[in-house]
């Protein structure tokens, strides 16, 4: 089973607690009804779905219930770091080669 | 005639209606660990931010822990932290902490839910096995130590638990939810005995 730490609950809990929310760091328009369809879609519909590390929400539902940041790799399934909701994207990795 | 007769015996047996908690009395003993219905008590959910929590513990008289899947205890009144901003009362000196909480002007939400939540206790050297059948968390005690409580899952179902002592814990589901994790409580009871 993985764990996955929860920056909230400041430690590793089983994956069976959480759930995924989606793709993080998606920014709703501040004048949505302004928006023209193409750009519409492509906030509302299209995604990343990138083949490595992936920036994701995700939910500890059955525990704290907070949302909370993730970063993934889809190819290995390893959680590289996990950070509060509303942080900035994390510039540098842990354990990044470059 | 027969109908105006059988309304009036329907109403009846009605006002004589018993209520009865969920799993009033199931109890269940193995070797090594004992599953039993804990007794009704007061519960409420609590919501409340930083700058309220000094106003709200002197009005529970308890300080609200404030340390992730830690508690308090205090004169049978117990806060479990569930979240950064949310906390459980459970109160089994049938003292209402709804009618304390009313009295707080700071911000803050407080709902009862004492009829919502059904407690089971599972008690014996064999406790930590048994809840660990369908809890993924890490019960050992230096991760889980007494007093630790956090909300989890067991089985399909969501519970919070609460470690009372070195082999005891307090298990809160859902009442509709209660007769499947005592099911499971008791068939993991068996199992955990061997």
């Amino acid at each position: 089973m993985l764990l996955i730490r929860c920056p909230y609950c400041e430690e590793e809990r089983p994956e069976l607690e959480f759930r995924n929310a989606g793709e993080a760091h998606i920014a709703r328009p501040t004048n949505i009804a302004a928006e023209s369809d193409d750009d519409f879609e492509k906030f509302f519909f299209i995604r990343a779905n990138p083949k490595g590390v992936i920036y994701e929400r995700w939910r500890h539902i059955h525990g704290c219930a907070r949302f909370f940041n993730a970063v993934r790799d889809t190819v290995t399934d390893r959680f590289v770091m996990t950070y509060k909701a509303g942080e900035p994207k994390p510039a540098k990795l842990p354990g990044a080669s470059k | 005639m027969a109908k105006a007769a059988a309304k009036t015996k329907a109403a009846a047996v009605s006002a004589s209606v018993e209520r009865r908690p969920a799993l009033a009395g199931r109890t269940l003993s193995a070797s090594g660990v004992k599953v039993e219905v804990l007794p009704p008590a007061e519960r409420i959910s609590l919501r409340a931010p930083q700058a309220s929590l000094a106003a709200l513990s002197k009005a529970l008289g308890l300080t609200l822990p404030t340390k992730p899947k830690t508690s308090a205890t205090k004169d049978g009144r117990t806060a479990l932290w569930l979240g950064p901003d949310e906390w459980m009362i459970i109160d089994e000196a049938r003292k209402d902490p709804l009618a304390d909480c009313a009295k707080v002007t700071v911000l803050h939400s407080a709902v009862g839910i004492s009829h919502r939540n059904v407690a089971i206790s599972v008690v014996g050297p064999a406790a930590a096995a048994t809840v660990n059948s369908g809890c993924p968390q890490d019960l050992s005690l230096e991760a889980f130590p007494v007093g630790a409580a956090s909300r989890t899952i067991l089985g399909k179902s969501e519970i919070v638990l609460l470690r009372s002592a070195a082999d005891a814990f307090r298990v809160e589901c859902w009442r509709s939810f209660s007769d499947y994790v005592f099911t499971l409580l008791s068939e993991a009871a068996g199992d955990a005995a061997n």
